[in-house]
């Protein structure tokens, strides 16, 4: 006798493959929509006024409330000229459109993500038997190699950019979860005991008094996420995702160091970039609550 | 507005709490039932009447249950158990529209460490309440800066609370309770966070406070101090049992058991104690214009003391009058008392409030005994030296008799 999971998970998946592919098709048609839409207003736009936007929002948020100071500047001035500088140096190498093609991926993976990890997140914080059941699921996925998720997406979702975000967004939705979870139960008991004895509904006790006290660690959440879904990019494109995980890929294949360094130093770019400024996301309201 | 009786109340955390209440029923203690069952008795068997406007303290030792009895009045805790009665209704039988309601309308909270929203000014900590009830911005805004005022934070309103001090943090947690006018206070140990001298402020604040607001107060505390300073009347908290409901007096001048007498034995009573509670009650005196000198030489002897109260037909008193005095008038005949009675120079009588502290001065320039009347005049007893003296040292009665009999006390 032998005992094979991976027969029945693979039967699983054909099974759900030939029973439920109106429901894949329609979660394809929407997670393709996402991405395309993102990656249009990306490249509609003008590539310097994408630059000066991306360079005025790493300006804007460490710099909130001294923007035109010295203080100011020391906050967020460095990090604005390393945008504009990063990312002309994308443009002049040719790499403008993969770049927007990766940051639409990225956004969109990102985007579901928290769609999906930041509810979870509030329902296992307000249910220990919830978290229970969520937290060794989360720690599974997590732990599973990320590779492994592309081959169920790839059936269920053909190739291209979908089965890419999707594997993405399985590798990345635990953080927003466990953050998310972690914050409201950390709000203080007090707190809670002192909105619930003023009559508070679990809505208003979430709204005025839960989230705004975990955002710092929703948005450090938000944070890893992002940095995770960048992480896959070069996974993705195995699957046919497009942007810079696509040339990376390209330059593996075809044994291309050029290519392969080039895009590899546009996908750090873009790292740096996106951490630094979702890492500030959450600052004003960690400042609120030092104050 | 009425009164809140607690009845019956029971609170038990653990998975097996019928076992539980059923051995606590056979007169198991708490380690006991935690023991056979993993059940913690928070509180069995509570029974009180909160009167309307008074302030109630609950005093026990850290872990005897007062937070939980607290929580039960707002069911913050679900009592296992019992019933809490307000306005004719059982607050344990409410669903949870009529509980919010409770919440909103009847009562509110203040908690030892503050609970206040980190991310809000002081302003909108205090309209917190305000804001949940659904009242529009403008109103409740208008409401918190006035309720701001009255606790004395005027001028702070739009500061973030993280800004203050302790003290400041609990007047906004206080006004933050009052904004909503609340009929009950619920206030689980609510200065016991702070400084000794801002929390002494704190409590002259609140005294002051409830002569104007007259709301019905529950008051935590683990300080007996405390809790003789506020109270009206003290219950007195053991195991999650109450082993005593008091006045302030009652509890100092007969505790209930020794868990009471070792939180009253280190208080400083002469604020407390008053001349009702050591005075001899119904005491022999003499009627004016009825008896005579021999009458009163003979009710001393009889009582033995030194000197006797004069009271008036209409038991109002008048003055005293003394042995020595009376023995040479003996044989003289037909005397007018009211010739001899030392009724002028001193204070001779005090009301029953008066506290013991303030009693002793008066005795340094009188000789003689002090006469307890009430608002009429009337004689109620007589207070003597050796009783103001023994309430001050901590020794009772008995003990002073002995002492005075083997010379240490001087009188
Ligand atoms: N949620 C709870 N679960 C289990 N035991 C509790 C809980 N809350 C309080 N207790 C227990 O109930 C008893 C009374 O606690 P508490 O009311 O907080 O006491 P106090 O306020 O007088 O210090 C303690 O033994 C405490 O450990
Ligand atoms: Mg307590």
């Amino acid at each position: 006798m032998s005992i094979e999971p991976g027969k029945y998970v693979e039967k699983g998946v054909e099974w759900l493959s030939t029973n439920a592919s109106g429901f894949f098709d329609a979660i394809t048609a929407g997670i393709g929509g996402v991405v395309t839409g993102i990656e249009t207003v990306f490249t509609i736009l003008p590539f310097w006024l994408v630059i000066l936007l991306l360079a005025a929002l790493s300006y804007y948020l460490p710099a909130r409330g001294q923007l035109f100071t010295k203080k100011g500047w020391k906050a967020g001035g460095g990090m604005a000229i390393f945008t504009v500088v990063g990312l002309f140096l994308l443009y002049a190498m040719g790499y403008w459109e993969q770049t927007m093609q990766t940051i639409a991926l990225i956004l969109a993976s990102a985007i579901i993500a928290l769609a999906i990890g930041i509810p979870l997140g509030i329902y296992s914080a307000r249910n220990d038997r919830a978290e229970q059941i969520i937290r060794p699921i989360l720690d599974f996925m997590q732990t599973m190699p990320a590779f492994v998720y592309l081959i169920p997406a790839i059936i269920l979702f053909s190739v291209g950019d979908v089965p890419g975000v999707v594997a993405t967004i399985v590798f990345a939705l635990p953080p927003a979860v466990r953050l998310t979870n972690l914050g409201i139960r950390n709000v203080p008991k007090d707190v809670v005991e002192a909105s619930r004895a003023f009559g508070s509904t679990k809505r208003q006790l979430l709204y005025k008094v839960q989230l705004p006290l975990a955002m710092t660690t929703i948005l450090a959440g938000v944070n890893q996420v992002i940095m995770l879904s960048l992480s896959m990019v070069v996974i993705a494109s195995m699957v046919g995702a497009g942007g810079l995980g696509q040339e990376v890929y390209k330059g593996i294949l075809q044994a291309d160091i050029a290519l392969g360094f080039e895009a590899g130093l546009g996908i750090v770019i873009l790292a740096i970039i996106l951490d630094r400024i979702t890492q500030n996301l959450g600052m004003g309201s960690k400042m609120n609550q030092e104050n | 507005m009425s009164d809140i009786q607690v009845k019956k109340l029971n609170v038990i955390f653990g998975k097996r709490k019928k076992e539980a209440l059923k051995l606590l029923e056979q007169g198991l203690d708490k380690a006991e039932i935690l023991n056979k069952t993993g059940c913690t008795v928070g509180v069995y068997d509570v029974n009180l009447e909160v009167k309307q406007g008074e302030i109630f303290v609950v005093m026990g030792l850290s872990g005897s249950g007062k937070s939980t009895l607290l929580r039960c009045f707002n069911r913050l805790i679900s009592p296992t158990s019992g019933s809490i009665i307000m306005n004719g209704t059982d607050i344990l039988k409410a669903n949870d529209q009529e509980l919010r309601q409770i919440r909103r309308k009847n009562m509110t909270m203040v908690f030892q460490h503050f609970g206040l929203l980190p991310h809000r000014t002081v302003s909108s900590n205090v309209a917190f309440g305000l804001e949940i009830q659904g009242l529009d911005e403008q109103e409740r805004i208008k409401i918190a800066y006035k309720t701001i005022e009255t606790v004395g934070l005027k001028g702070y309103e739009e500061q973030m609370t993280g800004q203050l001090s302790g003290g400041m943090q609990q007047r906004v947690g206080l006004a933050r309770a009052l904004a909503t006018d609340p009929d009950v206070l619920l206030m689980d140990e609510a200065f016991s966070a702070l400084d000794p001298l801002i929390r002494t402020n704190m409590q002259d604040e609140l005294i002051q406070l409830q002569s104007k607001v007259k709301k019905t107060i529950l008051f935590i505390t683990h300080d007996l101090d405390e809790a003789l300073k506020l109270g009206d009347r003290i219950a007195i908290m053991k195991d999650g049992k109450i082993v005593q409901i008091g006045t302030p007096e009652e509890i100092l001048t007969n505790p209930a058991d020794d868990y009471v007498k070792a939180f009253v034995e280190n208080v400083d009573r002469g604020d407390i104690v008053t001349a009702r509670s050591i005075m001899f009650e119904n005491p022999a005196s003499i009627r004016i214009d009825h008896d005579g000198p021999k009458v009163a030489l003979r009710k001393m002897r009889k009582v033995g003391v030194t000197s006797l109260p004069v009271v008036d037909n209409d038991n109002r008193f008048l003055g005293f009058v003394k042995d020595e005095e009376m023995a040479a008038l003996e044989h003289k005949g037909d005397v007018k008392m009211s010739e001899y009675m030392h009724a002028k120079k001193e204070v001779m009588a005090v009301e029953p409030e008066t506290p013991v502290a303030e009693l002793l001065p008066l005795f340094l320039d009188n000789i003689y005994n002090m006469a307890v009347v009430d608002k009429d005049k009337r004689l109620l007893g007589v207070v003597v030296h050796s009783s103001v003296i023994g309430e001050m040292i901590r020794k009772d009665q008995q003990e002073v008799v002995k002492i005075k009999e083997e010379g240490g006390l001087v009188l």
